[in-house]
């Protein structure tokens, strides 16, 4: 099953472009132009697993927004995209669980074959959780 | 600073002073030595006549003294008899001149009526009448007497010593004349330097010794002397006194130095010019003056030739300082290109990965095929996309370029609105990720400025940067005004940041005041626009609260009173141009 994926820029034609390419390549995408917006749809799209997020955005910036997902759904996965000029920013988001990082304008290759190492983490970890609350269950009926 | 009259004026004061320090201590040293030792020599001097004629004077009285007593002894021993002997006293005198050499010239005895009845010398005067000779008047009424200098009977200058005897109720007067010539001698050697000599005159003012030189010009003036002398009670033997009175004769100067000898009859004098017995004062201050007046000269060629080329120094390292300053402002520009580079380079890089993406897109569209669907439509759609980011970019780099050219310190005439805009719009993007909402009010009836634009620029570019960072992080409003006031166009931009404290406002204009960390400013952005704003006539001035903001103040000169003609090509702004940006 392919990876359902948000995509949030402030850059509204590259988000649009971004986001027909990778549904051309058959992957669920929905878009926001900018974190607030991102962060409702999260909130409301349970099927998210990963965020494709800029860094630079005004209002609030990539990395609080990058927080903000972490602290409401630990378990859907950030890829942060940057400019050169704000790299550093990129790896400080990786400390605070980005899962990688990504130079605009990116290979589309390689964005997707990121995208689907982040969904593949996600999906063990929830597949993990599973099995964690399967064995919990066992051990509460085994008698 | 580069007139060139303040440096003529920096060397000119440089000179004088160089002048005064040095010369002061040196005029005042030779002035005060000078005096102090020409008072000593002076005395020293004085002193060393007055001892002179003391001495000698002392060895003429003893001179005469000795003699009269010799003959007092002879008298004492011989008595009047072997006088009256030709023989006896023949032998007595010949004994007398072996012993003395040639003093006692004759010796002869007179009768109590003036004749001489026994005689013993070179001349023939046996039998000669001394009735009306006044030593023999004069040896009546004392025991011994010692003439004057006279010629007498023989016609020759010469001085006797009298003596009265008395034998068998008889008067008797034992007479002998002195060698004059071995008489002057003794006041003849007193020569000092070329004018300095020696005399003795009597009462009348008569030269009792020949002097060096023909004196009779100065005789009615040393007789003058001589009764002034008299007349001085105070004078006492064993004392001599100096008078400086200009010589009659040779209109100089000149030091008489007297004293009284033979119980006041005769006057012993020394005269000499003053310029002779000084003569060694009078060198050494010629020596004084001249080297006084080498060294003046030369602490003055010295002073002009150092000031000079101090001055020129100083001229050189201004003008050294001026092409640092400039250099500074450049490096100043170059820096706050750099804080623009990060917000530029996002700017830039944003159309940049559209249009990569759009290529991409339009890549997957051909491997497609452009017949299926509207993929005709949407490549279409995806150039459009692709020229019109690209011209975003053009846009940019233009922005960019048109900043960071050389900077071009000519004044000339700027339509300051237009600049402002310039800039605001090239801090746009910065403004807009520090979450800045700049505000612009910019009066459209401003007249233009004298001003660099390029300079101006940076001015703009640097107070706006700043009040970035002032409202980092969390943003704020950057106000920017311009508006008329009096006679001057007033910028002011105003921040709700976080405000300089009250220590560092006195220094923010300071080179290399910075609050940032190190690495993060250099400490020149201030200042710089201080330098600038202050070389083209205009003044910056801040006001600032901690916590709620600063505004700094631009008041520039307009075109007109620079005495530039303004550009009528561009219009002067919008009338209602009151924009919100």
């Amino acid at each position: 099953m392919p990876a359902t994926i948000l995509l949030i820029d402030d850059e509204q034609g590259f988000v649009d472009t971004m986001a027909k390419r990778l549904g051309k390549r058959g992957l669920t995408v929905s878009t926001a132009y900018g974190g607030e917006e991102g962060l409702k749809l999260l909130d409301n799209d349970r099927a998210i697993d990963v965020v494709v997020l800029d860094v630079k955005m005004p209002g609030i910036n990539g990395i609080d927004v990058l927080k903000t997902i972490k602290a409401a759904h630990p378990l859907v996965e950030v890829i942060m995209l940057t400019g050169h000029a704000t790299v550093e920013s990129a790896i400080e988001g990786m400390k605070f669980g980005a899962f990688d990082y990504m130079l605009k304008p990116c290979d589309m290759e390689d964005l997707i074959s990121k995208v689907g190492e982040a969904y593949e983490k996600k999906d063990a970890q929830e597949t993990k959780i599973i099995e964690a609350r399967a064995r919990h269950i066992e051990l509460r009926r085994g008698d | 600073m580069s007139d060139v009259h303040y440096y003529h004026g920096l060397a000119k004061s440089m000179m004088f002073t160089i002048v005064l320090v040095s010369f002061t201590p040196l005029m005042l040293i030779t002035l005060i030595a000078g005096y102090q030792y020409s008072v000593a020599y002076k005395e020293k001097i004085v002193d060393h006549l007055r001892e002179i004629v003391l001495k000698h004077d002392q060895s003429v009285d003893s001179y005469l003294e000795e003699k009269v007593a010799e003959l007092q002894v002879l008298a004492d021993v011989e008595g009047v008899l072997s006088f009256r002997n030709e023989e006896s006293l023949v032998r007595l005198h010949s004994a007398l001149v072996r012993r003395h050499g040639g003093d006692f010239v004759d010796l002869g005895l007179v009768n109590s009526k003036g004749i001489q009845v026994a005689y013993s010398g070179p001349f023939k005067l046996q039998e000669a009448n001394y009735t009306e000779a006044e030593w023999f008047k004069a040896v009546k009424k004392r025991q011994v007497y010692v003439s004057d200098v006279f010629l007498g009977l023989r016609g020759v200058p010469h001085f006797i010593i009298a003596l009265r005897l008395e034998a068998d109720g008889q008067e008797w007067v034992l007479r002998t004349t002195l060698d004059f010539i071995a008489f002057n001698k003794l006041v003849e050697d007193i020569r000092i330097g070329e004018t300095g000599m020696a005399f003795i005159i009597n009462r009348e003012g008569e030269f009792q010794t020949t002097p060096r030189r023909d004196m009779t010009a100065e005789v009615p003036f040393l007789r003058q002397l001589a009764s002034g002398m008299h007349l001085n009670t105070g004078l006492v033997r064993g004392r001599a006194t100096m008078v400086t009175a200009v010589n009659p004769s040779t209109g100089r100067d000149t030091i008489f130095v007297t004293s009284l000898i033979k119980n006041g009859d005769w006057l012993m004098v020394y005269q000499q010019d003053e310029s002779d017995a000084f003569s060694a004062l009078n060198q050494a201050r010629n020596l004084a003056t001249v080297v006084l007046l080498l060294g003046g000269i030369g602490i003055a060629v010295m002073a002009y030739l150092m000031s000079k080329r101090m001055a020129r120094k100083v001229e050189m390292s201004d003008l050294e300082k001026e092409m640092m300053n400039e250099q500074v402002i450049e490096t100043g520009k170059l820096a706050s290109v750099g804080e623009l580079a990060a917000g530029i380079a996002h700017e830039i890089n944003n159309p940049v990965a559209i249009m990569v993406e759009e290529a991409g897109w339009i890549q997957d569209l051909l491997d497609e095929g452009l017949g299926v669907d509207d993929n005709n439509r949407e490549v279409q759609r995806a150039l459009t996309q692709i020229r019109n980011q690209g011209i975003r970019c053009k846009d940019i780099t233009h922005k960019l370029l048109s900043f960071a050219r050389k900077i071009d310190p000519t004044v000339k005439p700027v339509f300051l609105n237009e600049l402002v805009q310039e800039i605001v719009d090239l801090c746009e993007q910065r403004s807009k990720f520090a979450s800045v909402h700049i505000e612009t009010s910019l009066s459209g009836s401003i007249p233009q400025v004298a001003a660099s634009p390029s300079e101006l620029q940076q001015v703009f570019l640097n107070l706006i940067n700043n009040a970035i960072d002032a409202m980092e992080p969390g943003g704020g409003n950057l106000d920017i005004k311009t508006r008329n006031d009096d006679g001057m166009v007033m910028v002011s931009i105003e921040d709700t940041g976080c405000g300089i404290p009250k220590a560092n406002l006195q220094r923010i204009f300071d080179p290399f005041f910075t609050t940032k960390a190190v690495g993060k400013g250099t400490g020149l952005g201030l200042s710089i626009i201080y330098g600038i704003v202050n070389k083209m006539g205009g003044e910056i001035t801040v006001k600032s609260a901690v916590g709620k903001g600063s505004i700094f103040s631009i008041r520039l000169p307009t075109a007109c009173s620079a005495g530039l003609e303004p550009e009528k090509d561009k219009p002067v702004g919008d009338p209602n141009s009151d924009s919100l940006v």
